[in-house]
């Protein structure tokens, strides 16, 4: 292979290169293919009576601490709580137009999670099943999972000195390995958050909204938001108009006043970085080029100058040499051979003094 | 000439020169006593847990530790970078004085970076679990690699203060300072490509929470943002340093240093003054592009223009100011006044705008202690600088290696 051939192979390659990843980059919202049976939950707020039973079993399952108000209480309801490492779901009552509605809070278990993405030493992993689970036994504490999170799920044991980890809910992950289902799904005793594979779920959500006109709006939070998600909730209307089929702003009121955020955009939440780490390695090839290019300028430049000055200095000695001989050769014509060496002798002596003196200044300065 | 002669110089027989550390004046009292409560918190911090010194909840993850220690820190010690290239790269030779002061500051800066970070995870002597396990999609992954391979860099740069401070007791010392000064440009090179990389990951580590920051400081450029901030950073504490410097520590500054002093202080406020007036036309660009202006009138619309007429336009005006009428002292004053904008900006963007959603009695205002500690921090930095400062050619040239160039 010639160096052309070579230029021109190479050249190619990179087309193509660039080719596939612009087919890449038109594919659908991220579905892995190991994700495509993956399991969901579909959380219907209409349908929740906020009783805390799914916050009591998961407390049971998960050998979590008790809280100090009884699962029994259901006035903690109206306060905004939130999931922590203690509590890993809770549920709150939120006003949708006018009208109480509860809502429950877990992980979502995302299909492409941001926690993951964020984690710098991979703790978390996207399992098969759906789940999004955190193994501690590498985490550093640093935290940028829950910077990362968009639902401000991951909590961390602020009051632990030795062994603090970031902890959530797991979807159950040790049940669902037994063929179980989440404690907390058992424990609902009006179905308002109904187990499935994802796909399947998302085709009972377009059934209720048919089954139910204007019960719903019409839009399931998490079939694209961040990526998609593995849980996926249902808002009531509330007397609102439904509006169109998946439209994340008109449906925005309605969820936002159920505490979630329609604006996060189908993408996962990491892809937001992808560019600015993308452009590493660019920096990286170029940088010292561009800097190394600098510098060779500036050395360039400082040889240049320094030449010039040499070339000056030479010029103006040529000329004294030139100068001394024309003078010397008229004091031959007119005056003869004695007064001419008395007058060389002079001025050789005079222009030694003269550079010597001119050294001493340079060293002095210098 | 005169002056180089009253600079303590150690020599063989006495390595040591700690008395301005240990007398008995006000300044070593107040360090002391900071040192001393810091000791006890850092006890506590690391036997009781993180919640026992700090207000750092699960809704704030980040705060102060992160916001002022780690991005306060990193961005202030660009001066390492910005002057290793004016003066190595670019043959700015006017500035070499400056070189030393910088490095030295630069990577102490790094340096207690690390230090704090130790105090704000979870699990601070997992820190090296990043090489074993690289998440690579993170952004506080290239963070954590470059943040440690410039420390390295700088590491190095600076260590040939320590060596000319050691080579009369320790002579083989000076075949390494050989070889160190022989990679110098390389190094500065490095430098400069790790520090555009970690500077600018700083910003792209909010690049993840768009729905958590608020618009006015949320923008896909954040990157470029704090890399562009960073060098205004670098050229203001080049001149802040020197400030603080000329007040504490003028004794030990030679005739070189002194003489050079004004021209460093002019020229970089100039390039300070560029570069905060391209930083404010960014700012403005971005919140143009992303429609983001009908923000302006709000409560945080009035803090973002406050930010930037008066911490970003404002210095620049005054830099170019003082930088055409050779007004020094204006100069200096100007890069306080860039510095405080430098610190709240980063603030806004990691716990004033952070959260910005929440109502107000589930946000995040940082505790007594948690400040104390930072304030240690910075305590620890100017300490070891005055040791450095006291014991090795860093405001002066060593006698023995006077007139070399690199």
């Amino acid at each position: 292979m010639n160096r052309r051939k070579f230029l021109a192979f190479l050249g190619s390659s990179g087309v193509v290169s660039a080719l596939a990843s612009v087919r890449v980059a038109e594919a659908a919202p991220h579905v892995f293919p190991y994700n495509e049976n993956s399991f969901g939950v579909l959380h219907d707020t209409t349908r929740c009576i906020g009783c805390r039973r799914c916050e009591a079993a998961c407390q049971a399952v998960n050998n979590l601490p008790m809280p100090e108000k009884p699962f029994t209480d259901l006035e903690v309801t109206n306060e905004r709580r939130r999931v922590t490492a203690k509590a890993w779901t809770v549920v709150n009552k939120y006003e949708v137009n006018g009208q109480p509605f509860f809502r429950k809070l877990q992980c979502f278990h995302c299909n492409d999670p941001a926690c993951a993405a964020a984690c710098f030493t991979k703790c978390y992993t996207k399992l098969p099943d759906g789940a999004v689970v955190y193994d501690g036994s590498q985490c550093v504490g640093c935290r940028y999972c829950m910077v990362a999170c968009p639902f401000n799920v991951p909590g961390f044991q602020y009051n632990l000195a030795w062994d603090p980890l970031v902890l959530k809910c797991t979807f159950c992950e040790p049940l669902l390995k037994q063929g179980k289902l989440p404690a907390c799904v058992s424990a609902c005793p009006v179905d308002a958050i109904t187990f499935g594979r994802r796909s399947d779920l998302i085709r009972v959500a377009r059934r209720r909204f048919d089954d139910h006109p204007g019960k719903y709006m019409n839009y399931i939070y998490g079939e694209h938001d961040a990526g998609g998600t593995a849980w996926m909730v249902l808002a009531p209307a509330a007397g609102a108009n439904p509006g169109p089929v998946d439209n994340p702003d008109t449906a925005s009121k309605e969820f936002k006043q159920l505490g979630l955020d329609t604006h996060l955009g189908n993408q996962p939440m990491a892809e937001l970085t992808y560019g600015a780490l993308g452009a590493v390695p660019m920096i990286v090839a170029f940088w010292p080029v561009l800097f190394g290019g600098a510098y060779a300028i500036t050395k360039r430049r400082e040889a240049i100058a320094k030449a010039s000055v040499e070339e000056a200095a030479k010029s103006a000695k040529d000329d004294i040499t030139a100068a001394m001989d024309a003078a010397i050769r008229k004091i031959e014509e007119t005056e003869g051979q004695a007064a001419a060496d008395r007058a060389r002798r002079a001025m050789t002596e005079a222009l030694k003094a003269r550079e010597s003196q001119d050294r001493q200044g340079e060293a002095h300065n210098g | 000439m005169a002056k180089t002669h009253d600079i303590v110089i150690p020599t063989k027989d006495k390595l040591f020169n700690l008395d301005p550390l240990l007398s008995l004046t006000p300044g070593n009292i107040i360090t002391w006593i900071i040192l001393g409560v810091g000791f006890i918190l850092t006890i506590i911090r690391f036997t009781v847990g993180i919640g026992s010194v700090t207000n750092l909840d699960d809704y704030q993850p980040w705060g102060l530790w992160i916001g002022f220690d780690l991005l306060c820190g990193v961005c202030l010690a660009a001066g390492g970078y910005f002057t290793t290239v004016g003066v190595y790269v670019m043959g700015m030779k006017q500035f070499h004085s400056a070189v030393r002061p910088a490095v030295t500051t630069a990577f102490l800066g790094y340096a207690f970076v690390v230090v704090a970070l130790l105090y704000d995870l979870g699990h601070p002597l997992r820190l090296p679990y990043m090489f074993f396990f690289p998440g690579t999609t993170s952004v506080l992954f290239e963070v954590g690699l470059c943040v440690a391979t410039y420390l390295t860099v700088l590491f190095v740069e600076f260590s040939i203060a320590p060596m000319e401070w050691l080579s009369q007791k320790f002579p083989w010392i000076l075949r390494i300072r050989k070889w160190v000064i022989r990679i110098t440009i390389l190094l500065t090179i490095f430098g400069v490509t790790l520090s555009t990389l970690h500077q600018s990951s700083l910003g792209s580590l909010y690049l993840i929470a768009p729905e958590k920051l608020h618009p006015l400081w949320y923008s896909p450029f954040m990157p470029m943002f704090f890399f562009v901030s960073s060098m205004a950073a670098g050229a203001s504490m080049v001149i802040f340093e020197g400030l603080f410097a000329h007040k504490g520590v003028h004794q030990y500054m030679d005739s070189t240093h002194l003489k050079e002093a004004d021209g460093v202080v002019l020229g970089f406020s100039r390039a300070a003054s560029f570069i905060l007036f391209a930083y404010f036309m960014l700012k403005v660009i971005d919140v143009l592009v992303q429609a983001n202006t009908h923000w302006l009138d709000t409560g945080y619309g009035a803090w973002w223009m406050l930010e930037m007429f008066g911490f970003v336009l404002l210095p620049a005006l005054l830099y170019a100011i003082g930088a055409r009428t050779g007004n020094v002292t204006l100069c200096r004053y100007t890069s306080v006044l860039t510095v405080a904008g430098i610190v709240l900006n980063r603030f806004n963007v990691s716990m004033i705008a952070y959260n910005w959603n929440l109502p107000s009695d589930l946000r995040y205002f940082p505790s007594f202690w948690e400040i104390w500690i930072s304030i240690f921090v910075v305590t620890m930095i100017v300490t070891v600088y005055r040791f450095i400062v006291y014991h090795m050619p860093v405001l002066y040239e060593h006698p023995d290696f006077k007139g070399e160039e690199h």
